[in-house]
C-alpha cells in the first residue's frame, strides 16, 4: 500500500516535472514566434509587457482565461467543451516516452514510437468534434479539411517512422537514439534523408501549420475549426496546438538528429542540451517556414501527400531493408 | 438514401479576407464553388448624390473616399472632368506634378494589392514589406497636402501647391534617436525631388525582393496559374480594364491610348500577361511598379529643371492669395465669391477618364450652368470587375474565391460609392 503510493506520488511528481516544462516553454515558443516572425517581417515583435516583452504570452493567456466562454446556442454543449480536452490530452500524454538523455526518460516503454504514433493521431479527434460541436459550416469545412488532411499524413509519417525501426531495429526511442551514436555520420537524417524531410513536413501539416494551415485557413475559413470558441477553451487549443509543434521537433531530433548525442562525440560529451538544441532548430523551421510560405489549396495537400510522400517513403523503406539486409549499414554500431 | 444537395455559405462581409464589405453568397458543392452570389452596398455613401448639392471644389474629398487606396487617382479624374467643362488646362508643371502623383499612386495602390494579395494566400511576409514602402509614399502625400490619405490636392486649375523645398524631417523622440534618427532622415535632408530620387532609385530593389519571395515560389504558382482564367475576348465584352484587361493580353492603357496630363512625354512599357489568369495578373502588376518607377524618375527630373505655376491664374476659378485678398478689393470679391457659392460652369457634360491603378476610373458630370454639377456618375472599375466574380470563380474551390477577390483588386470605396 505504502510502496504504491509512493510510486504514485512520484510518478505524479515526473510528469509534473514534464508538463509544466512544456506549458512554459509553449509560451515562450508563442512569445519566440512573434518575435521571430516578427525579425522576419522587419518589424519589432511583442516589446511592452515585462522586460523585452518576455510576459507578453502570460498577458494573453489570462486575458483568454478572464474571457466569457461563449456557448453557441445550437452548438452540442458537451462535446463542444470537451473537444478542446481531447486534443490538448494526448499532446501532452506524448511526451512521456521522449528521452531527453539516457535516463531522463518518463516511462521507457519498448513501444515507444507505436505509442507516439497512436496519441499525436488521437488529437484529430479533438478537432473534428470541435468542428462537429460548433455547428457552424466554416467550423466544419475546417474540420473536414483536418480529418482528410491529417489521416493521408499520417500514412506518410507511419512509413517514415518504418524506415527509422529497420533502421534502428527497434521500437523503443532511447534504443533508437542509442543505434545513431558516434557522431553526426551515423545520425539517421543522412541514411533516411527522404524519410527524415518527409516526416518533418508531415509533421508540419500534421499539426496543422503554415503552410499547411488549411483547417484554420485565417483568410479563407476565418478560424477553421475554433472559429466559434473563446477564452479558456480556445486557449487550451492553443496550447495543444503549440505542445504538438514541439513535440515533433522532439521526435524529429530523437528519430532522425540524434536525440541528446553529440555531433562530435570526441569533442564534445554527450548531453540533454544537445536534445534541446535541436528540438529548438526544428522549432525554428516552423516558424520560419510560417513568415515565407503561401498557404497550400486543400486539394494540393492531398495530392502532395499521396501522390508524392507517400511514394517517395514506400520506395525508401526497400532501400533502408536492403541496406540493412545487406549490411551496407556505416552507422550500425 | 438521403438526398445530397449544395450548401450554401455566407462569405462576408465581416470575413478576413472580404476586402471590406464584400458579402458573397456561395453555392458550394463541397469545396468547389457553383455559383458566386456577390452583394454589395454595405459601404454605400452616397456619394454621387451628396456631390450635387455642393459647389463643385467641394466634392473633390470625395474622390479621395471612392478607392481609399488609390486617392489623387480618382481626384485628377473629377478634376479633368471639371476643367473640359470650364475649358481651362493646368499650367504644364502641374501636369507633370499630377503625372508624378499618379504614379505614386499606382505604386501605392499596387503596394496594398500585393501585400493583401499575398496575406490572403498566406504569404504573410510581403504584406509588411509592401507596408514599409507605402508609408514612405505616404509621407511625400502628407508633405504635399498634410493629408496621408485623403490628400485633396489636385484642384481644377492645378494642383494645390508647389511641390515642398524642404522634405519634413523625423523628430527626435526617445525611441527614434541617434543613429536611428539618422537613418530615417537619410533621404530627407533636401527636397522632395531629392527625396523621391533616392526612393526610386531604391525601389527597384525592393520589387525584385517581392519578387524572389512569390514569383518563382512553387506553392504561389499552384495557388494562382490557371486560377481564374479570361480569354481576351471575354475580358472585352465583360468591360474589363486596367491590369485585369492586360493581365489578358489586351494591351490598353488609357496612359498610352488617350494620353492626359504629362504621359504623353514620358517613356513607359505596357507590361501585357498571355493567359489571363491570377499569375499574369500579379506579374503585369509587379511590372506595372517598375514601369510608375520609371515615370517618377523621369518627371522629377523634368520638374527640376522646369520652375514654374501649378496653377492657373484665373480669379474666377481660383482663390486669390490671402496677401492679394487683403491689399486688393478685387481679390477680396473673388475670394468672398468661391469660398461662398463657388464657380459656375458652363452649360454641357463631360466626361473624363483616367488609367487607375485598378483599370478605367472616370467622371461623368452633366452641368446645367450652376454652380454644382447637376448629376455626377462615376464609373468604378471594381465595380466592373467584381461583376465577373460568378463566372471567375465557378467552378474553383473556396481558396480560389479568396485569390480572385485579391486578383480583382476590389475595393469598396469605389464600388458602392
Amino acid at each position: 500500500m505504502n510502496d504504491s503510493l509512493i510510486y504514485l506520488a512520484w510518478t505524479v511528481t515526473k510528469i509534473l516535472a514534464i508538463v509544466i516544462p512544456v506549458t512554459i516553454s509553449v509560451a515562450m515558443f508563442v512569445y519566440a514566434e512573434r518575435k521571430v516572425i516578427g525579425f522576419m517581417h522587419s518589424r519589432m515583435g511583442p516589446n511592452r509587457v515585462g522586460p523585452l516583452g518576455l510576459f507578453q504570452t502570460f498577458a494573453d493567456v489570462f486575458k483568454l482565461i478572464m474571457k466569457e466562454v461563449i456557448l453557441p446556442t445550437s452548438a452540442n454543449r458537451f462535446l463542444f467543451i470537451l473537444a478542446p480536452l481531447i486534443t490538448l490530452a494526448p499532446a501532452l500524454a506524448a511526451w512521456a516516452v521522449i528521452p531527453f538523455s539516457a535516463k531522463m526518460v518518463l516511462t521507457n516503454i519498448n513501444a515507444g514510437l507505436l505509442y507516439v504514433l497512436a496519441m499525436t493521431s488521437l488529437g484529430v479527434y479533438g478537432i473534428i468534434i470541435a468542428g462537429w460541436a460548433s455547428n457552424s459550416k466554416y467550423a466544419f469545412l475546417g474540420a473536414m479539411r483536418s480529418a482528410a488532411q491529417i489521416v493521408s499524413y499520417e500514412i506518410a509519417m507511419g512509413f517514415a517512422l518504418v524506415g527509422v525501426l529497420i533502421a534502428a531495429g527497434s521500437l523503443n526511442l532511447v534504443e533508437i537514439v542509442e543505434a545513431q551514436q558516434g557522431g553526426v555520420w551515423n545520425w539517421f537524417f543522412l541514411p533516411l534523408l527522404p524519410l527524415f524531410v518527409i516526416y518533418f513536413i508531415s509533421g508540419v501539416a500534421e499539426t496543422n501549420r503554415a503552410p499547411f494551415d488549411v483547417a484554420e485557413g485565417e483568410s479563407e475559413i476565418v478560424a477553421g475549426f475554433h472559429v466559434e470558441y473563446s477564452g479558456a477553451p480556445f486557449a487550451v487549443f492553443f496550447l495543444a496546438e503549440y505542445a504538438n509543434m514541439i513535440l515533433i521537433a522532439a521526435l524529429s531530433t530523437t528519430l532522425f538528429a540524434g536525440g541528446w548525442l553529440s555531433p562530435f562525440p570526441a569533442l564534445i560529451p554527450d548531453h540533454s542540451l544537445w536534445f534541446f538544441l535541436k528540438t529548438f532548430f526544428f522549432c525554428f523551421l516552423y516558424l520560419w517556414f510560417r513568415s515565407t510560405f503561401p498557404r497550400y489549396r486543400y486539394d494540393q495537400i492531398m495530392r502532395l501527400g499521396w501522390k508524392v510522400f507517400i511514394p517517395i517513403t514506400i520506395v525508401w523503406i526497400l532501400v533502408v531493408a536492403l541496406m540493412v539486409v545487406q549490411q551496407w549499414l556505416w552507422w550500425a554500431p | 438514401m438521403a438526398e445530397i444537395r449544395n450548401y450554401t455559405m455566407n462569405f462576408g462581409p465581416q470575413h478576413p479576407s472580404a476586402h471590406g464589405v464584400l458579402r458573397l453568397i456561395l453555392e458550394m458543392d463541397g469545396e468547389v464553388v457553383q455559383r458566386a452570389d456577390p452583394h454589395i452596398g454595405l459601404l454605400h455613401r452616397g456619394t454621387e448624390k451628396l456631390a450635387e448639392s455642393k459647389p463643385y471644389n467641394q466634392s473633390i474629398g470625395y474622390m479621395d473616399r471612392l478607392d481609399y487606396v488609390s486617392m489623387m487617382c480618382n481626384e485628377h479624374a473629377y478634376v479633368r472632368a471639371i476643367e473640359s467643362l470650364l475649358g481651362v488646362e493646368a499650367p504644364r508643371r502641374a501636369q507633370y506634378i499630377r503625372t508624378l502623383f499618379d504614379e505614386v499612386t499606382r505604386i501605392l495602390n499596387h503596394l496594398m494589392w500585393i501585400g493583401t494579395h499575398g496575406l490572403d494566400l498566406g504569404a504573410m511576409a510581403l504584406f509588411l514589406y509592401a507596408f514599409r514602402e507605402r508609408e514612405q509614399l505616404l509621407d511625400c502625400y502628407e508633405a504635399v497636402s498634410g493629408a496621408r490619405m485623403h490628400a485633396t490636392y489636385y484642384r481644377p486649375g492645378g494642383v494645390y501647391r508647389d511641390l515642398p523645398e524642404q522634405m519634413p524631417q523625423y523628430t527626435e523622440t526617445p525611441w527614434t534617436k541617434g543613429d536611428d534618427l539618422k537613418r530615417v532622415n537619410e533621404w530627407r535632408e533636401g527636397s522632395m525631388l531629392d527625396y523621391f530620387d533616392a526612393f526610386s532609385q531604391d525601389f527597384y530593389d525592393r520589387v525584385d525582393e517581392y519578387e524572389t519571395l512569390l514569383t518563382d515560389n512553387r506553392i504561389w504558382k499552384q495557388r494562382t496559374v490557371n486560377i481564374a482564367e479570361v480569354s481576351a475576348e471575354r475580358a472585352i465584352e465583360l468591360g474589363f480594364s486596367g491590369p485585369m484587361l492586360r493581365g489578358s493580353g489586351v494591351a490598353w492603357d488609357l496612359r498610352k491610348k488617350q494620353p492626359y496630363a504629362a504621359y504623353d512625354e514620358v517613356e513607359f512599357d505596357i507590361p501585357v500577361g498571355t493567359n489571363g489568369d491570377c499569375y499574369d495578373r500579379y506579374l503585369v502588376r509587379m511590372e506595372e511598379m517598375r514601369q510608375s518607377n520609371r515615370i517618377i524618375q523621369q518627371c522629377v527630373k523634368w520638374l527640376r529643371e522646369n520652375p514654374g505655376p501649378v496653377m492657373i491664374d484665373n480669379q474666377k476659378i481660383i482663390a486669390p492669395t490671402r496677401e492679394e485678398m487683403k491689399d486688393d478689393m478685387e481679390s477680396l470679391i473673388h475670394h468672398f465669391k468661391l469660398f461662398t457659392e463657388g464657380y459656375c460652369v458652363p452649360e454641357g457634360e463631360s466626361y473624363a477618364a483616367v488609367e487607375a491603378p485598378k483599370g478605367e476610373f472616370a467622371a461623368y458630370i452633366i452641368s446645367d450652368g450652376s454652380n454644382k454639377p447637376f448629376r455626377l456618375h462615376l464609373r468604378a472599375p471594381g465595380f466592373v470587375h467584381l461583376a465577373a466574380m460568378d463566372e471567375m470563380v465557378r467552378g474553383h474551390m473556396l481558396s480560389d474565391v479568396v485569390a480572385v477577390i485579391g486578383t480583382q483588386d476590389i475595393v469598396f470605396g469605389e464600388i458602392d460609392r
